[in-house]
């Protein structure tokens, strides 16, 4: 029998069009402007965790075609945006992430990606925090450090302990088969994180970690105060990572070295090479206004808002039917 | 044997882990918001049937394990082995005490049981659902009860004890369900 019936019921459906909804009212009483970016670029996500889908664009009179990255974020361009004087800008973006698919992952979702010039990450948490009572109407957030949950948690300081320690503790808590021989540190980290805090944190009401190491920065600058920690936080609730935030490094020559280090990690690890997105470093060279910005899962957003076990729940059709 | 990465996982997949086979019973992605993703496992191993999780970095492959489930007719024990033959092929297999474990209160001869094989041999021994077997032991049951009380142990052919209701009698005939070892009815003549 064909398998052509929508994953979410139509209940669902309506849930999901009335959280939309609630998303743009919110902005547009706020004054930050809808913005829609390209969902194919010619340039890529370099970050070795991120595997991005390709495509070709074959032109009439040429004989190869153009190679095309289909977006995992849509941060590249909305920055460029920034650059060129937007002000404040949202997005509801259908992103693609060539990776595995679970309960809470399909290969392409909707993520709600937003800037604030003049904003921290501090003022951008606030504004997170209302957003997510503006649409599931949730108690407000709590927020703890980095350091705190995991000292909380597994027991440890992720900022000052070594290898070794990490891998002892990873090892105790039962996960010996990836922490035995495991030589990098993030990795490490990752893994305690996953396992032993992320379960424990944001049950009762949503929870902000904030100041993640800075050899997990990604895109955030790095504090001043604690340079060993970067302005980047996540946001989790009920079990889900719901949102990534940063206070923006508008650095150009740190965010082209970080790119290069992670072609040069892409390469130990056997994984392509990613060109390098010139438009934004020369939009950053010109300046990027003093910003935060956040990505946020709207499919796990909408599962929150109407209690459905797995993302399948609220997509119209899931990849395993698409 | 093949490799199996960790996106090939699925529950009924057999793979090796610390030299003994296992299936997997759940698999979970696991990944955070930035940086490695990792799957959460469930795992029986097949020889010491212990439940256990496992934590795998996701892209890592694990060696498969060659386990194959075949339906097997029981034959006979020599006292030392227990020997099944494939109807088709009258190829016989032997499996040992181990193997067999608790299935080897429901064996009855000409049944077909299915056996778990690793690179050929025998590991595990699943008895049908249902088996009928002859009554050996049990007291007489008092006249004029009917089914429906607590009933009385009754010992059957193999050694199984299950609880019988009053009414059956030494030397019948009983069906039991080999999953919950419980009494379904009299067998059918």
């Amino acid at each position: 029998m064909s398998d052509w019936q929508p994953s979410a019921t139509l209940t669902r459906l309506q849930a999901r069009a009335e959280v939309m909804q609630r998303i743009r009212a919110f902005f547009a009483a706020r004054g930050v402007l809808e913005v829609e970016t390209p969902s194919l670029c010619a340039a890529g996500v370099t970050d070795v965790h991120l595997q991005a889908f390709t495509t070709h664009l074959h032109m009439p009179g040429k004989q190869q075609g153009q190679q095309l990255f289909l977006q995992t974020s849509p941060e590249y361009a909305m920055k460029r945006l920034l650059c060129a004087g937007s002000g404040p800008i949202f997005q509801l973006f259908r992103a693609y992430r060539n990776e595995e698919a679970g309960r809470h992952h399909n290969p392409e979702f909707t993520l709600l990606e937003w800037y604030r010039p003049g904003f921290d990450h501090r003022q951008l948490i606030s504004e997170v925090d209302a957003l997510m009572q503006h649409v599931l109407a949730c108690p407000g957030a709590e927020i703890f450090t980095y350091q705190q949950v995991f000292v909380d948690h597994v027991g440890v300081d992720p900022l000052c302990a070594d290898i070794e320690a990490l891998r002892d503790v990873a090892m105790q808590r039962g996960h010996g088969d990836v922490a035995e021989n495991e030589t990098d540190k993030d990795t490490l980290l990752q893994l305690l994180f996953c396992m032993e805090v992320e379960p424990r944190i944001g049950q009762q009401a949503p929870c902000f970690v904030t100041h993640f190491p800075a050899s997990q920065a990604a895109l955030a600058r790095i504090d001043e105060q604690d340079p060993r920690t970067a302005r980047r936080f996540e946001l989790y609730y009920k079990g889900m990572e719901l949102a990534n935030g940063f206070h923006e490094l508008a650095d150009a020559d740190e965010q082209q070295a970080r790119f290069e280090q992670d072609n040069q990690q892409r390469q130990r690890l056997g994984l392509p090479q990613v060109p390098l997105d010139h438009y934004l470093l020369d939009a950053l060279r010109s300046g990027l206004p003093d910003c935060a910005g956040v990505a946020l899962g709207v499919d796990r957003l909408v599962m929150l808002a109407c209690g459905a076990r797995e993302i399948k729940e609220v997509l119209s059709f899931s990849y395993h039917n698409a | 044997m093949a490799n199996y990465s960790t996106n090939e996982f699925k529950a009924g997949l057999k793979i090796m882990l610390d030299g003994e086979p296992c299936n997997i019973l759940e698999n979970e992605y696991v990944k955070p918001g930035k940086g490695q993703a990792f799957n959460r496992v469930k795992i029986r191993k097949l020889i010491s049937n212990k439940v256990l999780e496992k934590t795998f970095k996701s892209g890592d492959s694990v060696e498969g394990a060659d386990v194959l489930d075949t339906e097997l007719a029981y034959l006979y024990n020599d006292g030392e082995f227990f020997h099944f033959m494939n109807n088709e092929t009258f190829e016989q297999i032997a499996a040992d005490e181990k193997a067999v474990g608790d299935a080897v209160k429901w064996l009855v001869e000409n049944d077909t049981c299915t056996l778990t094989l690793w690179n050929g041999s025998p590991i595990a021994v699943t008895p049908p659902n249902f088996v009928e077997l002859e009554i050996t032991e049990t007291d007489p049951g008092l006249k004029g009860d009917t089914a429906g009380t607590g009933g009385k142990p009754a010992t059957l052919a193999t050694g199984a004890v299950v609880r019988v209701p009053l009414f059956v009698q030494t030397g019948e005939v009983i069906k039991v369900d080999t999953r919950s070892g419980e009494y379904v009815s009299r067998a059918q003549k």
